[in-house]
């Protein structure tokens, strides 16, 4: 356990180290992050001329005009950075940007190849590239806004039974809701409909239960380290303890079976497990969950017919390819993989938009066919060097809920790419669910760049200056705003 | 907290490990499984995509040509005379894929093949879009169209082999109904769909199939030129007397072996076997064959090119056999080529060939010539001798005899000025052979002396003679024609 978080005066991030000692005062690393972001920026453009090259249009001075416009757009959000957190680390917007961009050029590169396209109904392809451009510039303003009025993270903590509420109320709503207003897209019923717009709200429940959970977790921890009955070696908890775990699951369970969304329902309850294990340090909690994780799914997959669909198109795509429902998607997202090989067709020279849902769920399948393993691997990297940097943060973090919090986004993240990169590559059986910053889709992306500002926002917290040398005081000035207590709550 | 952090660090990697893991799996290791499986058009799209080679006939006439289109597919494959050579050529179709030459020669003709490796190395150095590499054939146009007329004047299902006896290179390779492999090449699927459908009809005659390679027909009379050649290689001569009786009856079985319409075959008791082959008696090579045993009689036609499952050249032929041959009956049935007796039209023409070519058998080849994308010659092919089917004495002693069985044969389009060697075949088929019209064989080669040409010609069902059909009155007259085509043009 880490030791007792300072819960001193160093007020993390909002006001540039002013009361540090000259010597000591700590690189901000912000030049840095402009010099990747730059960097970040070209390799974007790169691709766009790549995607437009192959598809075979002119080239304009238009490119040059939107590598441009994409540059300002994360130099404002540098500019955020700079501003209000200006010790946050220098390598997660960056990877942001670098995914975002990517994301982008290739949701623009679906849309040239399905131009024209008249579907069954009798609608046409709608172009979808400018729209995710609008959902990047709102969720860099909710980005900014995040870092401008969340001085402080630990203000999170006070309002985590609120969070918690509305969280939960969020993830269920679809659900719950008739059909007019919560349709079923896909056989997944997560979208609420408002007027021209479609939310999926369970993509900004997801943060606000992991506030939830971890303010939760921060203030009853010592509950869940009282041992129960030792069994095989492990300290189990409690049995009374056991509820927020049956909870969790109980919601999860909630989620697949009414909203049929099982990737959200595994990502969901593998955060919960995660949480619960570092407030603890105990693996029994992990091995519990799993159990219980375990039960749910053979119990799902003997009731649900979409459950039984998922993993027979997983075990065998090919037999079922002819199938409505069955295999066509993953085996042509394994043929895309295939036949980009090591160093992929060139993009814009696959022929990924034979892949349904290119743009969202199966856009890494793009990634991989047109860039090759070569460009897979690496956009894996780019997600890791996120989710580790964002790690870090938490780890090198003063205070238990920012660690919480952190390690549980960091994780996240990590656990999403695994779960949707896992599926289309046949790892795993598909459960649909967006890739982070590069999936079409404007709540996905908001909430992901919500999720990013609180990162740097615990990253700035961790690498701002403390103020030296005097010795803290026992008991922290009730005057002081900044601070919660979060924890020893009695 | 930290240690379970760093856990969860660790977690996290593993998870990023094992994407990457399988995704080495499924683009590099196993890549090929799925690049080939028959459901990835992409494979095939990028093909389409490229400029395929062109096939060429020997005098240099582009066969199948590629013509730029502005659809999907990028090049359309165009045949010119269509179906003269669609048994050669075979057919390019995105929804039923290809066939004959189109199939054997895939690789090269869409530039794959490694002989085409430097080029396709300097196109990708100097930006051009790689290209294909072209066949030139060893067809002779002129004759292949003759033997196409000759065949298709009066309607007539059957086959024509022509072979240049000193190298084994085809001069022309008909099978007719033939079919126009365009409508197969079309992009427009519609089109292709009903041309599919007209060519697999019940009724159609099935003009997918060349028989030249694919069909195994009763070798019929044609069969005792081999018969004669295990005797002549067993110590007999042309002056070996036989028995003359119009009819004998099968050892141990009361099944009588009749002469065509019973007729003895010379005055005396016996007659040689250069008669017997003249007025293909028979009652003499049942008798021939009864006394040289089926072993000599199998190790003869092996020499010929029977039982040999591996011939591409590079279109696969299906193996030509004589068939179990359990009983002397059944080996007197086999020494007249019926009973079990299976052969191509293709071996048919490597036997005329052989003798032809003083009894030395050459490898029938089509492909002269791998030409690079500029019509540059990057592989020839080389005439290979496959082994001695007959010594020379006895070759030209059963050439003598096939000068004799030609001036015995009747028919009309006798060449002028052309001494020929030939045997012609009656082959009976079917359960009823009173009712079935028998195949008409003809095989022959010209100039006896200096032989340039050699030939197989079968007619199915009697072509316009039925029951009275005669290899002498139906195919004797194609087969003249060809060879005079071809000696005519020299």
């Amino acid at each position: 356990m880490g030791s007792p978080a300072p819960t001193g005066e160093g007020s993390p991030g909002a006001s540039v180290a002013t009361s540090t000692s000259p010597g000591l005062k700590a690189p901000t690393r912000r030049g840095t992050e402009l010099v990747m972001l730059s960097f970040a920026a070209g390799l974007v453009t790169l691709a766009l001329i790549l995607v437009e090259l192959n598809q075979e249009r002119s080239l304009s001075l238009r490119i040059l005009y939107l590598g441009l416009a994409y540059l300002a757009l994360f130099a404002c959000a540098h500019l955020a950075v700079r501003r209000w957190a200006p010790y946050a680390d220098p390598a997660i917007l960056p990877c942001v940007a670098l995914l975002n961009g990517l994301g982008l050029v290739v949701i623009h590169r679906i849309d040239l190849a399905m131009e024209g396209t008249v579907f069954l109904d009798g609608s046409t392809w709608d172009p979808v590239a400018f729209k995710q451009v609008i959902w990047t510039a709102i969720g860099l303003l909710l980005f900014a806004a995040t870092l401008k009025f969340l001085p402080d993270h630990r203000m999170l903590a006070r309002f985590g039974y609120t969070f918690g509420l509305v969280g939960l109320v969020a993830l269920m709503l679809p659900g719950v809701l008739p059909g007019f207003i919560a349709p079923e897209i896909n056989g997944a019923k997560i979208w609420l409909r408002l007027g021209p717009l479609s939310i999926q709200p369970g993509e900004f429940a997801k943060i606000l239960l992991m506030v939830f959970f971890a303010a939760f977790l921060v203030s009853k921890r010592d509950l869940f380290t009282v041992a129960g009955r030792r069994f095989l070696g492990m300290d189990l908890p409690r049995a009374r303890d056991l509820g927020p775990l049956f909870a969790a699951w109980g919601v999860t369970v909630a989620v697949m079976v009414l909203q049929k969304d099982l990737g959200s329902s595994l990502l969901f309850f593998g955060i919960v497990l995660v949480l619960l294990y570092i407030a603890t340090e105990r693996a029994a909690w992990v091995v519990l969950g799993l159990g219980l994780f375990s039960g749910g799914a053979i119990i799902a997959w003997k009731l649900f017919n979409h459950v039984q669909q998922r993993v027979a198109n997983w075990q065998d795509p090919i037999a079922r390819y002819e199938v409505i429902g069955g295999g066509y998607q993953i085996s042509q997202s394994l043929f895309g993989l295939a036949t980009g090989g090591i160093g992929g067709a060139g993009l814009g020279a696959g022929r990924p938009e034979m892949i349904p849902e290119a743009n969202t769920d199966f856009i890494t399948a793009v990634i991989g066919e047109e860039l090759g393993f070569v460009g897979f691997a690496a956009l894996l990297l780019i997600y890791m060097v996120f989710a580790l940097r964002g790690l870090r943060g938490a780890i090198s973090v003063r205070d238990s809920f920012g660690k919480l919090l952190g390690g549980g986004l960091a994780f996240a993240v990590c656990f999403q790419v695994f779960i949707v990169v896992g599926g289309v590559t046949k790892l795993i059986p598909m459960t649909g669910i967006t890739a982070p910053f590069l999936s079409y889709g404007g709540s996905s992306l908001l909430a992901n760049y919500i999720l990013v500002a609180l990162l740097l926002r615990i990253s700035a917290a961790a690498r701002a200056p403390q103020r030296v040398a005097k010795p803290k005081p026992q008991q922290p000035a009730i005057a002081d705003q900044h601070t919660v207590m979060v924890e020893r709550p009695k | 907290m930290n240690t379970p952090l760093r856990r969860v660090g660790m977690a996290m990697m593993v998870m990023i490990v094992l994407l990457l893991g399988n995704a080495t799996w499924v683009q590099v290791i196993n890549a090929d499984e799925w690049r080939k499986n028959a459901y990835n058009r992409r494979v095939l799209l990028d093909e389409y995509a490229r400029k395929r080679g062109l096939i060429i006939a020997a005098d240099g006439t582009t066969i199948a040509d590629v013509k730029e289109t502005t659809d999907r597919l990028r090049f359309l494959r165009t045949y010119s005379n269509g179906p003269v050579y669609a048994p050669v050529t075979g057919y390019l179709s995105v929804t039923y894929g290809t066939s004959g030459m189109e199939r054997a020669e895939n690789d090269l003709l869409n530039g794959s093949d490694d002989r085409l490796f430097t080029r396709r190395v300097s196109a990708l150095i100097t930006g051009r879009d790689p290209v294909g590499g072209n066949v030139q054939l060893t067809l002779n146009a002129k004759v292949q169209q003759t033997a196409y007329d000759q065949l298709t004047a009066k309607g007539f299902t059957g086959s024509v082999v022509a072979i240049k006896p000193d190298t084994g290179e085809i001069l022309a390779m008909v099978s007719t109904p033939s079919y126009n492999p365009n409508l197969l090449a079309s992009h427009d699927s519609n089109e292709q769909v009903s041309a599919w459908k007209q060519l697999n009809a019940e009724d159609s005659g099935d003009p997918l199939l060349n028989r030249a390679t694919q069909a195994l027909y009763p070798a019929g009379s044609t069969l005792k030129v081999v018969v004669a050649a295990a005797a002549l290689a067993d110590g007999k001569n042309k002056e070996t007397q036989y028995t003359a009786k119009g009819s004998i009856t099968l050892p141990g079985s009361q099944t009588p072996l009749p002469n065509f319409n019973g007729t003895p075959c010379g005055p005396g008791e016996t007659v040689s076997m250069e008669t017997a082959l003249a007025k293909s008696c028979n009652t003499a090579f049942g008798e021939m064959a009864g006394q040289l045993g089926a072993n000599k009689l199998r190790r003869q036609a092996e020499k010929f090119g029977f039982n040999d499952a591996d011939l591409q050249m590079p279109l696969p032929v299906e193996t030509s056999t004589l068939g179990p041959i359990k009983d002397d009956a059944a080996l007197y049935q086999t020494g007249i080529g019926q009973r079990d007796v299976q052969i191509t039209p293709l071996e048919n023409a490597v036997i005329a060939a052989t003798i032809a070519n003083n009894g030395k058998r050459m490898q029938p080849y089509l492909v002269s010539k791998i030409l690079g994308p500029d019509l540059k010659s990057i592989d020839d092919t080389d005439p290979d001798e496959v082994e001695t089917a007959m010594s020379t004495a006895n070759a030209n002693a059963l050439r003598d005899m096939m000068i004799q069985s030609e001036i015995n044969t009747g028919g009309e389009g006798r060449l002028q000025n052309v001494q020929v060697a030939s045997k012609t075949g009656t082959a009976e088929h079917g359960a009823d052979v009173t009712k079935n019209n028998p195949h008409a064989w003809y095989i022959a080669f010209a100039p006896a002396q200096k032989p340039e040409i050699a030939i197989a010609v079968i007619v199915e069902d009697g072509g316009d003679r039925g029951l009275g059909a005669t290899g002498g009155k139906v195919a004797a007259p194609i087969g003249r024609a060809v060879m005079n085509a071809y000696l005519a043009g020299r």
